[in-house]
């Protein structure tokens, strides 16, 4: 099991590129939003989809939700080579565009998908198809910002003796790309994918069922149906809907992960020994198939082709880097100015006039609400999953039962539970504030659990003989031993978990079953209320607000702590 | 000679229960002792079991029959009087120098005054004085081999077991490490009543043990065991010492006796299909061949004196020359290494006659090779799957052994251009890669 790093901590650029950063993106939300606005109306009879309960549809329901993840992985793919490519060759850009990527993972996304969803239904033609664009999009913005950072780091580190390699064979930029910085960077980046997939599985549930406004947008889907199944008041749907998410879930990632991981393994540079190659009975299987190996030498000779068809530089470059030109530099300056501009001028417009500072104070309020709940139930989680992660992890026949299972768990699309919670906070008639904001971790508890995990069995045996043989235990071996051992993987898991509980907020502060709504006090509600209400200025401000506290925590919390965790807990 | 009686271990016997449920044995008709003032070395391979008994002893593990005795009691669980030292330190990197130290006394619950105390003084007996602060990841390795020392000595143990203490050392530092411990030992400055000391490094044993235990492989047992009476310090020049070394150099390259008892565990005796092959490069075998037929050994050379010029330990050298015997370049014996006729031409040959001179050894003396060689040769398609070889073997030997042994053997065939393997598809093959 390994650890991948969290990229919000990637950037050392200088904070006012982050805060330009900042400024940018909330800026094109801001814009985004004003335009959608223009284009609501018109588009306001716009009928669901009908949909049935039937659970005869729910296998065309999962083909379709499945088949929008993997357009929003092929799509987050191509912006990952493109992207993060440009942002690690072009020093210029990568100033800017590294802690854009930064800000972009701040932005709760499930906010974003109102506007979105309003900007792409203008856009296409077809009604549906919009509303196919937008739903992908937001599968896309939960999959692409790791995946590029991951990309990111990779092409910065490879090791310059490949890179001398490679240069000192005259290999063409396009061949170089595909022979080295791609497989270079495969092993993280495949382990990116497979982390943003779990992500993803949220947003595509929470994205295929809409309304702003007056607009309801229901597109075919596994998410659409438990929408209906709780309009309804279905219980035995929402059952169906789970189990075949349990199902669709299981065979991604038997067919696709699991081989893409076995297979992946051949481009490490360095394999530690000891370290147990990964298996894969699909991927052994289609290694013999010969109707794979006939595809896969098409895409050979293809990939050889193109490397061929682009002329190999015949001229050795220059050894000294050619001094960046001035002109070009003042060219990019001014379009960061030009920018940072237009987007300040658009959040003025958008945000400052259209809000009263009253309104401004009472958003903070609620966001500190969801903050301090976010904090207390990272706390609550912890003190369980801990304990039981060390457990685990110690014993490496139940860590090999255990770990698929959390691995699994936080793929699962949480909010598919929430029905069955608010059922029985409506029946109970249950405090909402308290008994709502277990939801906003149900999903993300388990990154904190198998991070646990594999922290505890990476101790090393003779680390625990110490232990055993100087007779360490109990409080004392928990305090000097185990927590400590743990720590760095513990804070990874506890800011995926933050970060994915932010985003939670906003469907599990307000939960609705039947024609009850139930509803907790805090930004995500706010945010939730005003999409329903179709009020973009709200929304944005919403937004704006919690990508501002997630940023701010992340500096101020989680980065330092993850580097105090680095320096002084790492076991090498 | 009146010395009581620390440690007693009676025919201990460990063995690890293997998946298919057949056990896979580790330790047999283990007996061993330690009295009072005394340096006891296990000498042996990898594989021979010597940190199995340690960990024995620690109360680490159990044994799955015999007895280990401490002070007359059984030891059941780690005991407070043994404490060990470890190959790679094992420091917990997020404690200082005396924090490490320290923690052995505050799982005792000792008063914080005495901890501090104690925890100084080892710190000051060791000759760490002014690194209490320090993080291990800012000192050397032989520094922190000083706090692993230290951690040991603070809890006042009356035995302490070393596994391969110096091993993860440089050489210079080793040493002066070594001769540290020696003085305190000999002035009896450490809290310490006797030693266990886990090497395999020969001249260390005989420059630091009162007896040597030369342990043998599968299952580990001991061979024979060796007093030394040298004085301390013993200069390792000295006649006396060398042939100490020498003799035993002899008895680890000795032929096993029941070599058609010790039967298909056994590493090269019956060479049967089923006899486990070692992980040896091709790139060694020529290299210790051309070593020993160049001058100054002119095809016969003394163990010892090739070790230390390769600068090879015996835990590499071993497994280099039984493979030379196996495929009967060589012959090793009385702690000499001599090359057979068709060693000697394949020192001076080109690489396409050392090809073919290899290529007939390995499918001779091989019947692995020539197994499978065999097989691809009678099947129509020339190919076979690895996991049919894997299948075979396995009713010979351990999943990790027979997994290890095919690799040997796909190692030495595609030097010799006997047969091809596609390590993707699992696959053996007579084409040449297209």
């Amino acid at each position: 099991m390994k650890r991948f790093a969290p990229y919000v901590f990637l950037s050392e650029l200088a904070t006012r590129w982050d805060v330009l950063a900042f400024v940018v993106v909330i800026g094109l939300i801001a814009f985004l939003g004003e335009t959608s606005r223009g284009l609501f109306a018109p588009l306001s009879q716009l009928s669901s989809i009908p949909l049935s309960l039937d659970p005869i549809h729910l296998p065309e329901y999962a083909a379709r939700t499945t088949f929008r993840m993997l357009a929003g992985l092929i799509l987050s793919l191509i912006f990952t080579l493109t992207y993060a490519t440009w942002a690690a060759k072009s020093e210029r850009a990568g100033k800017l565009l590294v802690p854009i990527l930064d800000i972009l993972q701040s932005v709760p996304i499930l906010g974003f998908i109102s506007i979105t969803v309003v900007f792409f239904l203008s856009l296409a033609p077809g009604r549906v198809l919009g509303a196919e664009f937008a739903s992908i999009f937001a599968i896309f913005t939960s999959q692409a910002w790791n995946m590029a950072f991951s990309f990111y780091q990779s092409l910065r580190t490879i090791p310059t003796e490949l890179t001398e390699a490679a240069e000192s064979f005259r290999l063409s930029p396009w061949m170089r790309f595909w022979q080295l910085e791609v497989p270079f960077a495969m092993p993280a980046l495949i382990w990116n994918m497979m982390m943003s997939m779990s992500g993803g599985w949220f947003f595509v549930v929470a994205s295929e069922s809409i309304s702003v406004g007056h607009t309801t947008v229901a597109l075919p889907g596994v998410g659409s149906y438990i929408a209906l199944a709780i309009a309804q008041k279905n219980l035995v749907a929402i059952g169906w809907a789970i189990f075949t998410m349990l199902i669709v879930i299981l065979l991604y990632d038997q067919l696709l992960f699991r081989p893409l991981v076995a297979w992946v393994d051949r481009f490490r540079v360095e394999q530690e020994p000891g370290v147990r190659v990964p298996n894969s009975w699909a991927l052994t299987m289609m290694r013999r198939s010969r109707l794979v190996k006939a595809a896969t030498v098409a895409f050979h000779a293809a990939v050889l082709w193109t490397s061929r068809a682009v002329q190999r530089r015949d001229t050795p470059t220059p050894l000294a880097e050619e001094r960046p030109k001035r002109s070009l530099d003042l060219f990019w300056v001014s379009l960061v100015i030009a920018a940072v501009v237009l987007a300040l001028w658009h959040i003025v417009a958008v945000l400052i006039a259209n809000t009263p500072l009253r309104e401004a104070l009472h958003v903070c309020g609620l966001a500190f609400l969801t903050m301090l709940r976010v904090f207390i139930l990272i706390a609550l989680a912890s003190l369980i999953w801990v304990p039981i992660g060390v457990w685990v992890g110690m014993r490496p026949r139940a860590a090999q039962i255990v770990q698929p299972i959390a691995q699994f768990m936080a793929a699962f699309p949480a909010n598919l539970l929430f029905p069955i919670a608010v059922f029985g906070i409506v029946k109970w008639r249950l405090n909402p504030d308290v008994y709502l904001s277990p939801l906003m971790i149900l999903g993300t508890q388990w990154y904190i659990l198998f991070n646990v995990i594999a922290g505890a069995s990476a101790i090393p045996a003779e680390m625990r003989y110490v232990a055993a043989n100087f007779r360490i235990t109990g409080w004392l071996w928990w305090r000097k031993v185990a927590l400590p051992a743990v720590l760095p993987f513990y804070v990874t898991g506890a800011i995926t978990a933050s970060g994915g509980s932010w985003n939670a907020a906003i469907v599990a502060e307000l939960a609705t079953w039947g024609d009850t709504q139930v509803q907790a006090r805090g930004l995500g509600a706010y945010i939730a209320e005003a999409t329903t209400a179709g009020d973009f200025h709200r929304i944005v401000l919403g937004i704006g607000t919690m990508s501002l506290f997630v940023v701010i925590i992340n500096r101020l919390f989680w980065r330092p702590l993850y580097y105090y965790a680095e320096r002084k807990y790492r076991l090498t | 000679m009146n010395q009581s009686l620390l440690l007693q271990c009676t025919d201990i016997r460990k063995a690890f229960p293997k998946p298919d449920g057949a056990e896979l044995l580790v330790l047999e008709g283990m007996n061993l002792d330690l009295q009072e003032g005394q340096i006891v070395g296990l000498l042996g391979r990898s594989g021979s079991g010597k940190s199995t008994l340690l960990r024995l002893i620690a109360g680490l593990a159990e044994p799955t029959a015999g007895q280990v005795y401490y002070l007359g009691h059984p030891i059941v669980g780690p005991a407070s009087g043994i404490a060990m030292v470890f190959q790679s330190f094992a420091l917990f990197p997020w404690l200082t120098v005396f924090e490490n130290v320290a923690l052995g006394l505050e799982a005792q619950r000792l008063p914080r005054a005495e901890i501090r105390k104690r925890s100084l003084a080892a710190i000051d007996l060791i000759g760490l004085d002014g690194f209490e602060s320090a993080y291990p990841r800012e000192l050397s390795g032989g520094m922190r081999q000083r706090v692993g020392f230290a951690r040991a000595l603070v809890v006042h143990p009356n035995i302490l077991l070393m596994d391969e203490p110096f091993s993860a050392l440089d050489v210079l530092t080793a040493e002066t490490l070594r001769t540290d411990f020696l003085d305190l030992w000999s002035e009896g400055r450490m809290p310490i009543k006797g030693v266990i000391l886990v090497t395999h490094n020969i001249e260390e044993a005989v420059l630091m043990c009162d007896r040597i235990l030369v342990f043998g492989s599968n299952p580990g047992r001991i061979l024979s065991e060796i007093k030394v009476s040298l004085p301390q310090p013993r200069n390792r020049l000295d006649p006396s010492f060398r042939e100490l070394v020498e003799r035993i150099y002899v008895e680890m390259t000795a032929r096993p006796k029941g070599a058609a008892t010790g039967g298909r565990h056994e590493r090269f005796p019956g060479l049967g299909i089923g006899s486990v092959l070692p992980k040896v490069s091709t790139n060694l075998l020529s290299g210790l061949i051309e070593a020993v037929a160049a001058p100054p050994f002119n095809g016969t050379a003394d163990l010892p004196k090739i070790a230390s010029d390769l600068q090879m330990e015996i835990d590499e050298l071993f497994p280099v020359a039984e493979t030379l015997q196996l495929l009967r370049f060589a012959e090793v014996e009385g702690g000499d290494i001599k090359l057979a006729e068709d060693g000697l031409a394949f020192a001076h040959a080109e690489v396409d006659e050392r090809k073919r001179i290899f290529m007939r050894h390995l499918l001779t003396y091989v019947p692995l090779a020539a197994h499978v060689r065999r097989v691809l040769d009678e099947r129509a398609s020339h190919s076979a799957r690895k996991s049919r070889f894997i299948d075979e073997l396995e009713d010979f030997m351990s999943e990790d052994a027979a997994d290890q042994t095919l690799r040997a053997v796909i190692r030495w065939a595609r030097y010799a251009e006997a047969f091809a393997y596609d390590d993707e598809n699992a696959m053996f093959s007579l084409e040449n890669p297209t």
